[in-house]
């Protein structure tokens, strides 16, 4: 395996800066990976290719949490239609209107300052 | 586990350290030592007999280390795995090990925390994950939360079974002197507690106190000459999935299937030959699952199972008679706690919780977020 020059997370934030939400494509085992990595974690072989999502998914599971201080927020895993899972939330809804099976859409959330873009959904419907 | 002898090596004892709120600025080594010390005592051997040494925690980075440092010792074989709460599960595989290889002859695993006394965030440094830390779950309880309400969207399970086992606990709790909450529990006041990660009230989570504790291994040759009766190791398995929850392949479905079978065919046994279930219940829902992919009702059907107090005293199936990690006790990682529990359950020990028949015990840990999951079978003399 050669030298990294761009970690398996830069690529994928730079990908969420330009709007789009990226994932990994292992053609050995001719199926998506998420989360990024440097070895593809069905057959461990390091040729992993970089694909943009159309965006499309459904939930898969969901949550409200009730912080301490603060409005309850919706906390979701999302199966996105490519066929790989990642954790995000489902905005533009009250959190508990959340329900499995729910057509979701992609849209960046911008991060502040530190922050990292981070990609969450809101309904497909909407 | 395959190259494990069925019964080659006992735990011959077993104690907990002080427990709930204990005294000022005790440390967690301070009560690693108590549990060792009482569990030395319970089968009559000493510091001196000790040649093997287990621990995990989660508030000494280099526990093993410490604990060495504190008792004084120089044990010929160490092991510190670290899973989370089912360390020490992982921890018997590996003691019965060294044991049958001949690496050491009396093995101790111990634990300690003063996780109420220091508060949770201090005993239990969270790691960033940047592809879940950004969307603040609540961390374990939101990924154990998902896992219900997929269960719960797949099955049919509801807020009221999930309810169920936290009375179930209660009540067993109501029966052992060292638990930590004792008053009266409905379903209706588990519905009705503060809502913390949904279907999650308080009451659907575990306990957070100060707590420790220790057993001690040994030859089952040598066991048979100690103080109380030995619980032999008669199955060991394992199943690890993920570490985060994003990561669980299916979340109805825990490595508890994998680590179930692998210790009932090295032991020879399956479900319906174990008398009682000691299970990390770190939340409702564990409960409804390990019972799933122990085998001890079928996928989908835990929330009947665990209903109408089929698993609280007095029901069919005897589930953590100590009253759990809900209502007995949890200092950040319990899995040692069950295995003091089927090991006192098996010796007849437990007076008004005590369990009528006591033959084998299925013990089975977790840790992480459904992540690591360890089961050890145990068994008095009559099965081996």
């Amino acid at each position: 395996m050669p030298n990294a020059t761009t970690s398996p997370l830069a690529t994928y934030v730079s990908h969420l800066e330009k709007g789009e939400l990226a994932y990994q494509f292992s053609p050995e085992a001719n199926r998506a990976v998420f989360f990024p990595r440097v070895l593809c974690p069905f057959t461990g072989s390091d040729k992993l290719e970089w694909r943009v999502s159309k965006g499309r998914g459904t939930v898969y599971a969901t949550t409200v949490v009730y912080p301490a201080e603060g409005q309850p927020f919706n906390v979701a895993l999302i199966d996105c239609d490519e066929g790989f899972r990642l954790m995000s939330r489902v905005e533009d809804i009250a959190p508990d209107a959340v329900t499995i099976g729910m057509r979701v859409k992609f849209r960046v959330h911008k991060g502040g300052g530190e922050d990292a873009p981070i990609p969450v959904f809101t309904p497909e419907a909407a | 586990m395959e190259g494990l002898k069925r019964g080659a090596a006992a735990i011959v004892g077993a104690a907990e350290s002080d427990l709930g709120q204990v005294a000022d600025d005790m440390s967690p080594m301070d009560l690693c030592a108590q549990g060792i010390s009482r569990a030395l005592a319970d089968c009559g051997l000493t510091l001196k007999d000790v040649d093997g040494l287990f621990c995990a925690m989660t508030q000494q980075r280099m526990s093993i280390i410490s604990l060495i440092e504190y008792l004084g010792i120089a044990p010929k074989f160490i092991g510190s795995s670290m899973t989370g709460g089912s360390s020490f599960e992982f921890h018997v595989a590996q003691a019965a090990a060294a044991i049958q290889a001949g690496l050491c002859n009396v093995a101790v695993i111990a634990y300690g925390s003063t996780q109420r006394s220091v508060g949770r965030k201090q005993a239990s440094q969270r790691e960033i994950n940047p592809y879940e830390t950004p969307f603040k779950p609540f961390l374990p309880a939101s990924a154990y939360a998902l896992a219900a309400s997929r269960h719960m969207h797949q099955y049919g399970t509801t807020r009221e079974q999930l309810g169920e086992v936290a009375v179930a606990a209660r009540k067993w709790a109501q029966l052992n002197p060292a638990a930590w909450e004792k008053k009266p529990l409905t379903v209706a006041d588990v519905l009705k507690s503060r809502m913390i990660s949904h279907p999650f009230t308080v009451r659907d989570c575990c306990l957070v106190t100060d707590g420790g504790g220790a057993i001690v291994l040994t030859s089952a040759e040598r066991a048979k000459s100690l103080k109380k009766p030995p619980a032999y190791v008669l199955g060991c398995g394992h199943g690890v999935t993920h570490m985060n929850i994003s990561s669980m392949p299916d979340l109805t479905v825990t490595g508890a299937k994998a680590a179930g079978e692998a210790a009932y065919k090295m032991a020879k046994l399956s479900a319906k030959d174990c008398d009682m279930v000691q299970l990390y219940d770190a939340f409702t829902i564990n409960t409804i699952l390990f019972l799933e992919d122990l085998g001890f009702c079928r996928k989908g059907e835990g929330g009947a199972f665990v209903s109408n107090g089929n698993i609280a005293p007095g029901g069919g199936m005897p589930v953590n008679t100590n009253g759990g990690g809900l209502s007995y006790c949890h200092p950040g990682m319990y899995g040692l706690f069950i295995l003091i529990e089927g090991v006192r359950q098996l010796r007849g020990e437990c007076g008004e919780r005590q369990v009528k028949k006591h033959d084998v015990a299925m013990v089975h840990g977790n840790g992480g977020v459904l992540s690591a999951q360890s089961s050890v079978i145990l068994g008095t003399s009559a099965t081996v």
